[in-house]
């Protein structure tokens, strides 16, 4: 005799019951713990862009945030302005921060489309620092930075995060030994925009000159590197036109 | 043993030397060749599966008479990735600093052949509690090797021990590289982890004759 369980209809009936109660089983999840994710999302963004600007509490060579209950709180209170840069007119806008980076790089292939560039102005002992979102492509998926620069766009802090580079390899990019190697270098070269590059066979791999425009990049992570460089060169070009006309006031 | 009979505790001994998942079984080389360049990944990973197998595992094994055997290598997928998706979302929404140390171990345990290979081979045909312990087996003996393949990665290609530099600094050229010692970068990148696996079957295969297959 035929098993039961190798019916057709059996089989039929199995795959639809299984497929609704994993469906609901974890819609019901999602849904539920919604709120928990975007709030720890909401903190996280605080927090590296409170690093960027040198707000944090690193340790020996390893790279630590202040603690989210923290957050919010230093967040106002070494954050002076919240700007949005939308083509030669920047407002003050206190929930930029959450503007979505990559939503905003989706829409403005749409050349119509005027791209909202979120950009934050803290002051930390005496010092202002402009903090701008940066977001491109590593070797698997996506790469975003948190970088803090000076009225000159020379680099103060940087904080690199990436959603699955290798471990190991591409991952490294959010280590202190990489992060840190950006603070100090210039964005731009004789007046004009020239980013900073991840470059290998680096002739400088203790990163003592810091007008060369390179970093030097990590073994074992090529994509992920320049990756990096593409998207400081393509993203923090967009706020040059902003820095020019802070220098003109 | 007094907690688990003779057989029982086979279970889980037997797949950390004789009936490796990966160096007798074939099972879950690729993941031990993509994150083992560092000694912490590699037993982040080896934890995530531990997890993942020995629930997975239970899990199938008390589905096993009511799964259609036409479609379940699908049931199975489905088990996996159900469990993987739910401790991503708990972790997203009360550990998040974890969550994301692991978030890209999510796709390579679904993927996991060894997980399939325990589902398909073992847990389907067995008790919930000889399944559960079959799991912790062999994802234990699946962790040995990524966190002995992972030391020397680690070890030979940056120097350093869980982040830790254990031989000195290069750049400053202390410790052993004042003796002209360098790291090689090599190790870093996936064939040395092959070779390194290939290096543990052959050591293993030299000590224990029966486990070389004739041809």
């Amino acid at each position: 005799m035929e098993k039961r369980t190798d019916k057709n209809s059996y089989t039929i009936i199995f795959a639809i019951g299984m497929v609704l109660v994993v469906g609901s089983l974890l819609a019901y999840l999602a849904s539920s713990l919604k709120p928990n994710i975007t709030e720890n999302k909401r903190l996280e963004k605080q927090q590296n862009i409170l690093y960027a600007m040198g707000v944090n509490e690193n340790e020996g060579t390893s790279a630590n945030f202040v603690s989210t209950d923290k957050a919010p709180q230093l967040f106002t209170e070494y954050i002076k302005k919240q700007l949005v840069i939308e083509g030669s007119t920047a407002i003050e806008d206190d929930k930029a921060y959450l503007i979505d980076v990559k939503k905003e790089k989706a829409m403005a292939k749409d050349p119509s489309y005027t791209r909202r560039l979120p950009l934050f102005v803290g002051e930390k002992d005496g010092q202002t620092f402009y903090i701008a979102p940066i977001r491109g492509k590593g070797l698997w998926d996506a790469v975003w930075a948190y970088v803090a620069m000076d009225e000159n766009m020379i680099i103060l802090g940087a904080y690199f995060d990436h959603k699955g580079e290798t471990p190991g390899l591409g991952a490294n990019i959010k280590q202190r030994f990489f992060m840190d190697d950006f603070i100090g270098e210039h964005l731009m070269n004789n007046g004009s925009f020239k980013g900073v590059n991840v470059a290998k066979g680096n002739a400088d791999p203790t990163n003592k000159d810091k007008t060369d425009n390179e970093v030097d990049a990590i073994a074992g992570a090529t994509i992920t590197g320049d990756g990096v460089s593409a998207m400081i060169r393509s993203d923090l070009k967009l706020y040059v036109p902003y820095f020019k006309t802070l220098k003109t006031n | 043993m007094g907690l688990l009979s003779k057989k029982d505790a086979n279970l889980i001994l037997d797949p950390l030397a004789d009936n490796n998942p990966i160096t007798i079984q074939v099972l879950g080389i690729c993941s031990a060749l993509a994150i083992t360049a560092e000694l912490e990944a590699s037993i982040v990973m080896a934890i995530s599966v531990l997890f993942v197998l020995g629930v997975g595992n239970v899990v199938i094994s008390l589905m096993r008479n009511i799964i259609p055997s036409k479609i379940r290598i699908i049931v199975q997928l489905i088990v996996v990735a159900t469990l993987v998706i739910i401790v991503d979302l708990v972790l997203k929404a009360f550990a998040y600093e974890l969550s994301k140390t692991l978030s890209v171990f999510v796709g390579l345990i679904i993927t996991n052949c060894i997980i399939m290979g325990r589902f398909e081979a073992f847990a389907l045909a067995n008790k919930p509690w000889r399944s559960f312990l079959d799991g912790i087996g062999n994802s234990l003996g699946y962790g040995v090797i990524l966190i002995i393949v992972g030391f020397f990665r680690e070890l030979l290609g940056s120097g350093t021990l869980l982040g830790f530099p254990v031989l000195g600094d290069p750049i400053t050229k202390t410790g052993l590289y004042a003796f002209g010692y360098e790291n090689n970068g090599f190790m870093l990148l996936s064939p040395m982890a092959l070779i390194v696996v290939g290096i543990i079957i052959w050591v293993q295969r030299s000590r224990n004759k029966a486990l070389v297959e004739d041809h």
